[in-house]
């Protein structure tokens, strides 16, 4: 089967520092992956290539049999490519319900009264519902991190790139949203989870992809990448 | 997880205060029409200054605002648009009239040659790029001879008296022809505020308009979630510019006499304009309105104190920016939660029976 998504030989570099080195892999249709790997590593800066909110020194992205190697942000999110950003980057002046009303009519390109009613039914999926008419400005961080999830569904991905957004849950939160994450998953949509807690990301994803100054230095079963050298030495003191 | 009741969902932007105060303001409108045949003529000249000047804070507000496009060199839009009018009247022989419309086209493709200049430029520097383009304008157009370079030039007082409805305007008010023009200019900046205010209202309320409000708040996440926003840029910065320029033009068909220093002058179109928006409250349509009243009556409490004047402004925007970051509209409606231009979707109805916001909700 065709890859959704399909990343060849991706450079980037910030002045001396090598970010993406040869990044090489390509995701199945339907297909969930997780990316780890140390901080500073790289997979943020690969979303935002993969986004386009960054531009490649070299290689090729293809979307769905389409180069998108040089599209912008718009066009590859209209395209299907979803994302949260590590850093919520919530339109603080809207409400949390009319964030995902921009997410829903320009990203899939329809009028608001269309969206709309998708738009209330992610609000329950994610656990908005009740900020619904808040201005997102007032949102705690966990909020703004699941309105980042509510907002980046909204635009009716084939691909949504997820990134730590699990960090500073507790238990039963983070039980909770491996359970969204699932249904999500369950409904048909390519995942690429960037992710430090592990044992969360493990019991969505079906391949991990391991990054470490910019290369990829390991993919494979979950299973076979947590037992591997190269891991435990990069994850030996963070917690496993 | 609950299961989706999409029927139930509902999204509402009206408020009562709102309807009330389009009830209002319909009023307010229609006895505004009907000033000329109750106020003294130089009520009506301040009139036409609040009107004009509200026209220019509002498309600096619909600039600044919301496509965060801060520019200080508006006034090359108004000094364009006033010489474009002058152009079409003097030498061309224009019915005044038209030529305000042809200045606001004027001064949209003025926009759109020099925005491929300043839309490569970001924040701070966007801003010094304006300015510098209007003071090229300024320059460039103080060389025109014709227009009298740079101590300017009169409109023929024929130009004034024969223009379209001005004669009938005399004899119905049986006033001078001079008179009738200032009842004339007068209507139009009416009309053109009414309709300024009616079209921003408008956009704010379409999809664009909230993708204008994403842009507004975080440009980077907007195009990510499918928001064009250079596009949304460009079309802000051209139609601010088109009616911008007619604003310019109508300025100077009321006061009939034209230089390059005065039709650019940076105080006057822009500093001003900036203070009242400011002092109102920057991002709503609200504020503005509220801007220029204010701006209006320490004119005149302050005419008589020259250079004072300026000083007095400029303490006055600084305190309002450091204690009411969002102008004297913000610290009321922040009380009060009232909006008369409301362009909130309140979402309501749908499964849950209690989302008024105050709630945590649940996870997951
Ligand atoms: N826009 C940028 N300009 C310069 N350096 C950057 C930029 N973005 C990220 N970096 C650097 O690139 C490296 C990788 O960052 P990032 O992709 O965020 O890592 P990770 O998400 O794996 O923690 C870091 O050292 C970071 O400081
Ligand atoms: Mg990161």
């Amino acid at each position: 089967m065709q890859p959704v998504l399909d990343i060849s030989a991706v450079n980037k570099r910030f002045g001396a520092l090598t970010v993406a080195d040869a990044v090489t892999f390509s995701l199945a249709p339907g297909e969930a992956l997780g990316i780890i790997g140390p901080n500073g590593a790289g997979k943020s800066t690969l979303f935002n290539l993969i986004t386009g909110n960054l531009q490649v020194d070299g290689g090729r992205i293809v979307f769905d049999g389409t180069d998108v190697t040089n599209a912008p942000p718009m066009q590859r999110c209209l395209m299907g490519i979803g994302r949260t950003f590590q850093i919520p980057q919530p339109f603080v002046k809207l409400t949390v319900f009319e964030n995902l009303l921009v997410a829903g009519t320009f990203g899939s390109r329809k009028l608001e009264a269309e969206v709309a009613a998708r738009c209330g039914d992610i609000l329950i999926q994610t656990g908005l519902i009740g900020r619904a008419n808040v201005p997102a400005g007032q949102l705690s961080l966990l909020e703004r991190k699941r309105l980042e999830l509510a907002r980046a569904l909204a635009t009716n991905p084939k691909v949504l790139l997820l990134d730590e957004i699990a960090g500073g849950l507790t238990e039963g939160e983070c039980a909770a949203l491996v359970g969204t994450i699932r249904d999500i998953h369950a409904s048909g949509i390519s995942i690429i989870w960037i992710e430090h807690v592990l044992h969360a990301l493990n019991s969505v994803v079906e391949r991990l992809l391991v990054l470490d100054f910019g290369k990829v230095i390991g993919m494979g079963r979950p299973n076979d990448i947590m037992a591997s050298k190269a891991v435990r030495e990069i994850y030996l003191g963070l917690d496993v | 997880m609950s299961a989706p009741a999409s029927s139930a969902w509902r999204v509402e932007t009206r408020t009562r205060a709102a309807t009330g105060f389009s009830v209002f303001a319909v009023l307010l409108v229609a006895i505004a029409f009907a000033a000329p045949f109750f106020v003294s003529r130089s009520l009506l000249q301040d009139l036409f200054l609040i009107l004009t000047m509200l026209v220019l804070a509002q498309n600096w507000n619909l600039l600044a605002g919301y496509a965060g496009l801060v520019s200080v060199g508006q006034q090359a839009f108004v000094g364009f648009g006033a010489y474009a009018m002058f152009a079409c009247v003097s030498l061309g022989g224009l019915d005044p009239i038209l030529a305000v419309l042809i200045a606001g086209v004027a001064a949209a493709m003025l926009s759109v040659a020099t925005g491929f200049f300043v839309f490569r430029l970001q924040g701070a520097y966007f801003a010094i790029g304006t300015w510098v383009v209007a003071e090229v304008v300024r320059l460039v157009l103080a060389q025109w001879r014709a227009l009298g370079g740079g101590t300017g030039t009169s409109l023929p007082n024929a130009a004034i008296r024969d223009m379209a409805a001005v004669q009938w305007i005399a004899e119905a008010f049986s006033v001078r022809s001079a008179q009738a023009a200032d009842i004339l200019t007068y209507w139009l900046a009416l009309i053109l505020c009414c309709a300024t205010i009616g079209f921003i209202y408008w956009l704010l309320r379409t999809r664009q308009g909230l993708g204008l409000s994403a842009v507004r708040d975080n440009q980077e996440a907007a195009r990510s979630v499918g928001v064009d926003a250079r596009r949304i840029k460009w079309a802000v910065y051209v139609s601010v510019a088109f009616v911008t320029g007619m604003a310019g033009a109508l300025i100077y068909v009321q006061k009939a006499r034209i230089s390059p220093d005065a039709a650019f002058s940076v105080v006057d179109w822009t500093a001003y304009v900036i203070f009242i928006v400011v002092i109102g409250g920057i991002g709503t349509l609200e504020g503005p309105i509220i801007g220029v009243i204010v701006f209006f009556l320490l004119q005149k409490t302050l005419a008589d104190y020259g250079s004072w004047y300026l000083l007095v402004l400029g303490l006055i925007g600084i305190a309002i920016m450091l204690f009411a970051p969002r102008g004297l509209w913000g610290l009321f409606s922040d009380r009060t939660g009232i909006q008369f231009f409301p362009v909130r979707r309140i979402l309501k109805g749908g499964p849950s029976t209690d989302h008024q916001g105050t709630r945590g909700g649940p996870h997951g």
